[in-house]
This record gives structure tokens, sequence and C-alpha cells, in this order.
């Protein structure tokens, strides 16, 4: 890996070999390839429905692949249970529309996985869940329920949320798309701390500016496939494909 | 951009305990045998009980003579002396369609009447229809079956002293009593002219459709239609020359025969069926009209649409999409209460093939599964067509 | 040319024709002469009918005497009612223990109180109490057992019967119902089959047939000698019943839930039956609440079905009394005794379902 970034070391995170899914009949996944290192910051972008949501959904097992490998951690990811709770504790996931569970508040939802799935005792949970609550700047709203913040303070909850349980790899899937311009920042500047310490990270999203500074490598894909993947200078300066220009074209003209 | 990774390989064999896949199919198994041990558990138990009373099994009896007298027969003979449990299941299924059928149209009547009183903007009309609907929705349907049978219909002046609208029609502790139409030669000309009316308002319905799309002149398809199913077969009678005689209700002093005659049973159980199915209609078509928001009256008045062509075109074929999925719902329910007529003796399917029948013969098993089989039809009727109407409704939508 | 405003126009009180009685009646009662004639030929109606219901139940009713001696007969004759009073709230229960059936509801009414008020904060022990404990309390302080006389079921009737056949259908109902619901939406084709099966076998055909079905078919399923005593039975049936209901109320409240719920507690690490007893039912449960109380009310109405198996619930021994030859006559009163006695419990508890919902509407919103 010739691209590797200062801070990443040879450790592979992610590693995804020939993979591909159906949904029924439909091939939505068409021989994916990838590996991500340890530390390593990747953007996945593309047009809608090209399958940017169902790859890194089948990273955690929230879908199912049918053919190929994917290795997370070392372990690679079959129908084995076990395999599969264990790479669930160490992946987090933040999704588009939060997902924040509404009949708790802040901070029980950020304990709630630490209690039941790592057994860490209540005091300590709530300890950690304030530690989290506090990095990414909404400790004075534990006690509220989700309902009560507004959406940038949500995203940013389910991030914590996602942090209490140690994860040693993120992903996000269009973690800022629904949420209003002005909210949009609070939660990429939580997203590039977050970076900035070195967690590993799989983003789909069409923030560019967040891409440019943040990514090591930008991810391009188009109906089911992955087209084009450089770093972001190379990718949004000199992109190879004509799909990619065509996207490009399209997004920094509306964006 | 292959890496070699550690345990790449290693994770290839899953423990057959640990995959999902494997684990549901043996759970799927288990709930199977489990199922099946079960059914086996009943069936020896029942077979051996069986036997040590003496009870046969078998649909045999179906055959057997009844030997019980039923209180209403419609359009069968019956005959406790020749008839069979055969013939006392079809009587039941015929009287539990006759209540039900008679049933549903009244309390459709009652339940659109109120529900449209219950938006009124009219205060004390609103206040009366809701009244009724809260009283009539929250008092058990047994209750009510009971209080009409026993405190209101059985308890009427007797035969004597009964209560008379003019010589013919009467009113009493056995029924509502009046004359009763006697066909002559040429009477089946009237029936036939119903069904030619019926025919030729569905076509006259499309045609008038086809024209004013066409053309876009409207045509009076409603009081045509009126005027073809009830003229045609007046017309008839007139032609014929009023094929038909009444037969009057003989009073004499403690009975009255000849007539027709609407047994107290049948009227209790129409009547409370009737009323309190009817309570939970008028909520329905209440919230149904709701349902179809303001704005769509608003949008329709901006166009100049007339008010009651707004009704017709625009509120009430959207409100009825709300409201006929829950409406059939009422009327398979209005069916199955028809069952609770065994308090009142009414011969439905549960009070006499169910209840008596099963007594003489003791053949639970049978006659019970019939029972549910007869319902377990309806219900599947009616979601037939709840489906084929969602699917139409579906199109619409498109 | 410009235009300012630099005064605010003074607040003015509304024309008469809008407020007031008068504004009020026009608008609701006179607002077009078709109005007006339904206003009058309504307000007849509903003088007519309060009138008559009044005539018979109080002013021309007798509530002072022992026998049917005493009753005139111009209005209604509530010394019925009076004289088996005990009769009507506990059956054939012994006088001398009937002070434990009250115990049970006191005991009762505080555990609902706890569990559905907010004065406790934490809804746990509440709940642990109502469902775990009371019932565990109550079968010893209604049967028997502990120093307590023995009080054979085929004595208990009444409002008493009534009550325990709806809460304890209820109580068997709600965590069958929800498996249930979870049986039918599972993956598994063959749980799924069996739970629909169930389902819409139960829901097809009415609750008498399911009654008798356990009343006469499952001392026959058993083995000889063992046998459950009727009100068991009918319990079986009811619970049954109502759990084919109960499940389709919970799938409902299921199928409202977004599928990001899932995905997150998936996410999380947390397992099947984690997600569903921490994040999927407690929401699921919440939002079904008014429907879960409407199909009470339904269930509670259906208890008086019983009256046909031959259990004394509070409609068959109120009926029973009107066909006593000592009190002939009186079944209006009877009736409408019952029928207020059911209406205002089913009465209330719509009202708290409605009013449960606009809760939850205008929390959803916030
Ligand atoms: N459960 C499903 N069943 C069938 N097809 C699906 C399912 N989920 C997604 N798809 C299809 O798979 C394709 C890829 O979907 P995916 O959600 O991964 O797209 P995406 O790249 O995330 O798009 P977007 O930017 O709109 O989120 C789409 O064509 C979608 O219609
Ligand atoms: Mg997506």
């Amino acid at each position: 890996m010739s691209e590797a970034a200062k801070h990443m070391n040879d450790e592979v995170a992610i590693q995804i070999n020939g993979m591909h899914k159906w949904y029924g009949e439909f091939h939505v996944l068409r021989d994916i390839n990838l590996s991500v290192h340890r530390g390593e910051k990747i953007v996945v972008c593309g047009p809608s429905g090209s399958g940017k949501s169902t790859m890194i959904r089948c990273i955690n097992r929230l879908e199912e692949h049918q053919q190929g490998q994917i290795i997370v951690d070392g372990i690679e990811l079959t129908n084995d249970v076990k395999k599969v709770d264990e790479i669930r504790r160490e992946v987090g996931m933040v999704f588009q529309h939060f997902n924040l569970f509404p009949h708790l508040t802040v901070l029980e939802n950020c304990t709630l996985a630490p209690i039941w799935v790592r057994k860490t005792p209540k005091e300590e949970a709530e300890a950690t869940a304030m530690k989290f609550l506090e990095r990414v700047k909404i400790p004075e709203q534990a006690l509220k329920y989700p309902g009560q913040l507004s959406g940038g303070q949500q995203q940013r909850v389910a991030i914590a949320r996602s942090l209490c349980m140690n994860p040693r790899i993120m992903l996000f899937d269009e973690p800022t798309s629904a949420l209003d311009p002005e909210m949009i920042s609070e939660v990429l500047d939580t997203m590039i701390s977050l970076a900035e310490e070195g967690m590993t990270m799989v983003c789909v999203t069409h923030e560019m500016g967040f891409a440019k500074t943040v990514a090591d490598r930008v991810i391009f894909m188009d109906q089911g496939e992955i087209i084009e993947e450089a770093p972001p200078e190379e990718f949004f300066d000199n992109p190879q494909s004509e799909r990619t220009k065509l996207f490009l074209s399209q997004i920094l003209h509306n964006g | 951009m292959t890496a070699d990774v550690p345990g790449m390989s290693e994770g290839a064999k899953v423990s057959p305990f640990r995959d999902p896949k494997v684990r549901a199919l043996f759970f799927q198994i288990l709930v199977i045998v489990t199922f099946l041990a079960f059914v086996y558990y009943i069936a020896d138990n029942t077979i051996t009980n069986l036997e040590k009373r003496g009870i046969a099994s078998g649909f045999d009896f179906l055959s057997q003579n009844s030997g019980f007298d039923i209180g209403i027969v419609l359009f069968v003979d019956y005959n406790a002396q020749t008839s069979t449990h055969g013939d006392v299941l079809l009587i039941g299924i015929i009287n539990t369609l006759a209540v039900s059928l008679s049933g549903i149209v009244l309390a459709t009547i009652i339940g659109f009447v109120f529900g449209v009183l219950r938006l009124s903007n009219n205060w004390l009309v609103n206040k009366i229809a809701s009244v009724y609907i809260e009283v009539v929705r929250n008092i058990p349907l047994l209750v009510q079956l009971l209080f009409w049978y026993l405190a209101v219909l059985l308890e009427l002046p007797n035969v004597r002293e009964s209560a008379k609208i003019g010589e013919s029609i009467a009113l009493n502790n056995r029924g509502l009593y009046f004359p009763s139409i006697v066909p002559e030669a040429g009477f089946w000309l009237i029936p036939v002219a119903f069904a030619v009316g019926i025919i030729a308002t569905i076509f006259v319905s499309r045609w008038a459709h086809k024209r004013q799309d066409e053309t876009g002149q409207p045509f009076p398809v409603i009081s045509t239609g009126f005027g073809l199913i009830l003229g045609l077969p007046i017309v008839a009678a007139l032609v014929m020359g009023l094929p038909f005689g009444f037969e009057y209700p003989a009073m004499g002093r403690f009975n009255i025969s000849g007539g027709w005659v609407v047994k107290p049973e049948f009227m209790a159980l129409f009547l409370g069926l009737s009323i309190y199915t009817g309570g939970f209609i008028a909520e329905i078509v209440r919230s149904g009209i709701n349902a179809v928001s303001h704005g769509q009256t608003e949008a329709a008045n901006s166009l100049g649409i007339k008010p009651n062509i707004t009704m017709r075109l625009i509120i009430i074929p959207q409100a009825l999409r709300v409201i006929i999925p829950p409406l059939t719902s009422q009327y398979l329910n209005l069916t199955k209460n028809s069952s609770l007529a065994t308090a009142i003796g009414y011969s439905e399917i549960v009070a006499i093939f169910a209840g008596t029948s099963l007594n003489q013969t003791g053949q639970a098993i049978e006659i019970i599964a019939l029972t549910m089989l007869f319902y377990l039809t309806i219900s599947l009727i009616i979601s037939v067509f709840m489906n084929w109407y969602n699917s139409r409704i579906a199109l619409v939508e498109r | 040319m410009a235009i300012v405003r630099t005064e605010r126009h003074p607040e003015l009180p509304p024309p008469v024709t809008q407020t007031g009685v008068i504004g009020w009646m026009r608008q609701n009662l006179f607002s077009s002469w078709f109005n007006t004639i339904l206003t009058i030929v309504s307000a007849y109606v509903a003088y007519h009918a309060i009138y008559a219901f009044l005539d018979f139940a109080i002013i021309n009713a007798n509530f002072a005497g022992t026998s049917r001696d005493d009753c005139t007969l111009d209005g209604a004759c509530w010394v019925f009612i009076k004289q088996r009073f005990g009769q009507i709230m506990y059956g054939f229960y012994p006088e001398a223990e009937r002070w434990r059936v009250d115990v049970g509801y006191v005991l009762g009414a505080i555990g609902i109180f706890l569990v559905l008020s907010n004065v406790v904060k934490s809804k746990k022990w509440p709940a642990v109490y109502l469902f775990i404990v009371y019932p565990v309390i109550c079968y010893f302080l209604f049967y028997g057992g502990f120093g307590l006389e023995v009080v054979e079921t085929s004595q208990w009737g009444g409002l008493f019967l009534t009550l325990v056949l709806a809460s304890v259908s209820i109580f068997v109902a709600l965590p069958l119902g929800i498996i249930l619901a979870l049986g039918r939406r599972s993956e598994m084709p063959v749980v799924r089959m069996v739970c629909v099966g169930f389902i819409e076998l139960i829901r097809a055909v009415p609750l008498i047939s399911v009654l008798f079905m356990a009343s006469v078919m499952l001392p026959l399923f058993l083995p000889e000698g063992q046998n459950f005593d009727k009100l068991v039975r009918a319990l079986v049936g009811m619970s049954l019943f109502s759990a084919a209901y109960m499940a389709e109320v919970v799938r409902g409240g299921l199928q409202a839930l977004p599928k990001g719920q899932m995905e997150a507690a998936k996410s999380l690490g947390l397992g099947y039956w984690q997600s569903m007893g921490l994040i999927i039912l407690p929401q699921a449960l919440k939002i079904s609440i008014p429907s879960i109380v409407n199909t009470f009310i339904g269930l509670f109405k259906d208890t008086t079905l019983v009256l046909i198996i031959g259990l004394f619930d509070l409609l068959s021994v109120v009926k029973a009394g009107t066909q006593d030859k000592d009190w002939l006559g009186l079944a209006t009163e009877g009736y409408v005794f019952v029928a207020a006695v059911f209406w205002v419990f089913c009465f209330g508890m719509s009202r708290y379902s409605i009013w449960l919902e606009n809760k939850l509407h205008t929390g959803h919103k916030r």
C-alpha cells in the first residue's frame, strides 16, 4: 500500500476481497475489493443507489454478502453468530437518521450497549458515557430524551453512543445529509477530531470539504462497483474515469 | 489489492451451532416435532376418552335422525321425525346467514345515519348521536340482547292484547304478525322483472359514464336506476293482473294462525346486532369522513365545484376508501356475534348444531370443527374480498 | 405614495353575533332554517327520552323496601338490586369471607395506581408488584391457603368473577400475544406459519365456539382423570382468544417502528432478545397501549359470554335473579343495572385510552 499516510501502520483493519451481493435477482454489489489499514480514513461517494450504504452495511453484517470475503479485524464474516457479535462490538456505526432510542435518555442510550453487551458496571459505563458526551460537547444534555435535541445534537449523541463501546473502526453512512446546513459543521467537527486521534473510519458522505481535509483515500462507486480509488488531491484534481468526472462536476456545481 | 491477513482461511469453517441458518433450521424442526407430538398426545387421549364414553366418531351422524324440533325454519322443510343432523346444520347456516345479512343492512343504515349526524354542525344533533354511540358501544352485546329479548319483546302484551295496526298487522309477545303474499299464476314475472331491472341499471350506468366521458353530458343514473329496479316489477305485476293475494293472520283467542310472523328471538337478535354494530359503524364513518382533510373540501370549493358534487365526487369516494376495510371487519364481527343467539334461543348454527346436536350425539370434535369451518369460510370470503378491494385501490392510487 | 402605520390598531371585541350565549346558539343550533328544524325536532326527542328515563329510573322508582311486594311498578324497582347486591358483587362467595375479595381489590387498585401514575420514579418495582407479586397474593387470598379457608371457584361469582375473568385473561394474553406477534414477524417460515395459522383461525371464529371448545373438548384432550375446573377451562378459552387479538395489536406497534431502531441495536452488538427486550418491545408496547386498552375493553365485555357455559358472572347472576319466582317481572331493572355497571367501566377505560392516545401524539411531535 504505497499511499499509506504517516500515522497509519501496516495492520489491515478491513479487507474485502471479490465481494458480491444480490437483492433477489438484483446484483447490487459487484466484485468489491478494498483494504483499509488501521488508522486510515476512507471517504466513499457516488450517485444515489450506487450501493454505498449496502457496502458499508456489509462490513458489520447488517447486510449479508453472498460471494467473496470480508475480513474485519482479522475475523472473517461468516454465518458464525459469535464472530458477527464480536465484530459488531468492535465496529461502531453512525446512521443518516441517527437511530437514537427515543424511549431512553441520552445517557441511557450511551450506556445501554456497554452494560448489556460488554457487561460493564453501571457506574463505570456512565462515567465513560459522560466522558464521550463531553467530547462531543453535549454533557449538559445527558438526562434529556433524544426527541428534545436538535438534529445536530442527536447525531453527536449517536457518535458518542458508538464511541462508548470503544470501537476500533467507525462506519458513517451519510451522517450529515439529514441535517440542516447550520448543524452540519458541528457534526463534521466531531468527526474531524475523531480522525485526528487516529480512528479507522469509513465514511459515506458527499461533504467534499471533509473528504479533502480528512480522507486518506476517496472511493467512488457507481452501479455497484468501485470505479475509482485515489488520494483526495488526485481524486478531485485529476479524476481518471468519465463517470467520476461527471459526478464531480454535478456535485461541485450544486454544492 | 490483496494483503495477506492472518486468520483469513480460519473463519471459513463455521461450527454448526453458531450458524444462524443451522440454528433456525434446527429450531423449526423442533417446532414441527413439538407440534406433531402435541397433536399426537391430544389425538391419543381423545380416542381413548371417546372409546371409554362410547361416543362414535366420523361424520355418519350427519345422516342420522335428529329427533328435536327447531323454533325457526326458513326455506327448507324440517321434521323432527325424519330430518337429520345434516339438515340441522343446513338450517343453522341458513338462519345465521339470514340474521347476519339483515343485521348488516340495518346496521349499515344506522351506522351511516349516526356517523353523519355525529359530524353535524348542530350541537344538539351531534350530542344525541354521540350519546347513542357511546352508550351502545360500551355495553356488552349479550346484555343488550337479553335486554331486548327478556325485558322488551317477551314483556309485550299477550296475543289477546296485541298491539295492532289495522286488522292485519299485530305485535305481541309471540312476534310481529303481518299478511303473507300468496303467489298466483304468472307471479314468476315479478322477480324476473326485478332481476332485469338490476342488470339494466348496471348497463345504464356504464353507458352514462362513457357518454359523460365523451360528450360531457351527465346522466341521472341514480334516479333512473331506482325507476328501473322498482318500476319494472310494478309494471310486470300490473301486466299480469296483480298475480298474488294476501293471507291475513287470523287472530284467535290464544293463538294467531296464517300470515307471516317475525319471532321475538329473531327480532331481538336482529335489533340487538344492528344497534350494537351500528354504533361501531357510526364511529368508522365519522373518522372516515374526518380523515378526508378539510383541505380537500377547500380545494374543491376553490375550483368552484358545488357542495353536493364535492361531497359525491371528492369526499365520499375518498372516505369510502378509509371506511370500507374496517366496515367489512364489522360485518364479520356481526356475523360472528350472531352466535350469541344461543343465549336467547334463536336457531342459528351455534345454538342448534353446536348446541342441541352436540348434546345429542356427543360428537364434539366433528361438530365444533364443522362450526368453525363455517365461520372460517365466511371470514376467508371476506378477506378475499378485502384483498381484491385493496389491490383495486392500490391500482387507482398509482 | 408610502403609507406607514405608526400606532397599533386597538384590540376590539368581536361583534355580538359571534360571542356569548346568543352567538353560540346562532352558530351551533340555528345557523339555517334546516338546522333550526333539526334542532327543534331533536330537542323534542331528547326531552322525551331523558324524561322517560328519569321517570323510570328515579322519579317513580322504588328504593325502600325488602321484597317484591314493595315494588309499585310505576317505575324501576331498585329494591331488587338492593336485596341481591351481595350476590351481584360476590356471587356465592361465603359472606364471612368476602373481606378477602375487598382486600384483593384494594391491593390491585394500589398496584394499578403506582404503575399508571408518576408517584414512583422507576416503574420497575410497581410493575414487579402488579404483575408478579399481586397475582400470587390474589391466588391465595381468593382461593385459600396459608390458614385461609378454601373457597371453591364454583362459589365465585358476580362482578368479582367478571373482574377475575378479565384480568386473568389479559394477564395471560399479553405475553402470549407478544410471542405470537414476534413469531408472525419471524424469518423462520415454520414459526411464522404456526403463528399466522393460530392467530387467523382464532380471529375467524366467534368466542363462543372457542369457549365451547374449551369447555367440551378440553376434557377430551386430557388423559382420563385429569381435569380442570370450569373456571380454568373458561380462562383457557378466553386467554387464547384474546391472545390472538393482542398479537395483532402488538404487531401493529412493531410495524410502526422504523427499521433503523433494530439496525442501531444490532450495530451496537445487542443480540435478538436483547434488542427486542430493551429497544423494540418497550417502544412498540408503548405506542400500542391505546389499542391494548381497547382490546381489553372488548375482552371485558366478552366475559359475559361465560353465561352460556354456565359460570355465574355479573350478567349471569342478575339473569338468574330476574328469573327467581319471588322477583318476576323485573328484567328491565336487572339488565339496566348490569348495563350501567359495564358502561361505567368500559366508558372510563375508553376515555383513558383516548386521553393516552392524545398524550402520545403530542409527545411524538415534541
Ligand atoms: N432491501 C433492499 N431490497 C432490494 N433492493 C435494495 C434494498 N436496499 C437497497 N436496495 C437497492 O440497492 C441499491 C443500492 O442501495 P444503497 O442504499 O446501497 O444505495 P446508496 O448508494 O446508499 O444510495 P443513497 O445515496 O441514495 O443512500 C439501490 O438501487 C436500492 O434500490
Ligand atoms: Mg445510502
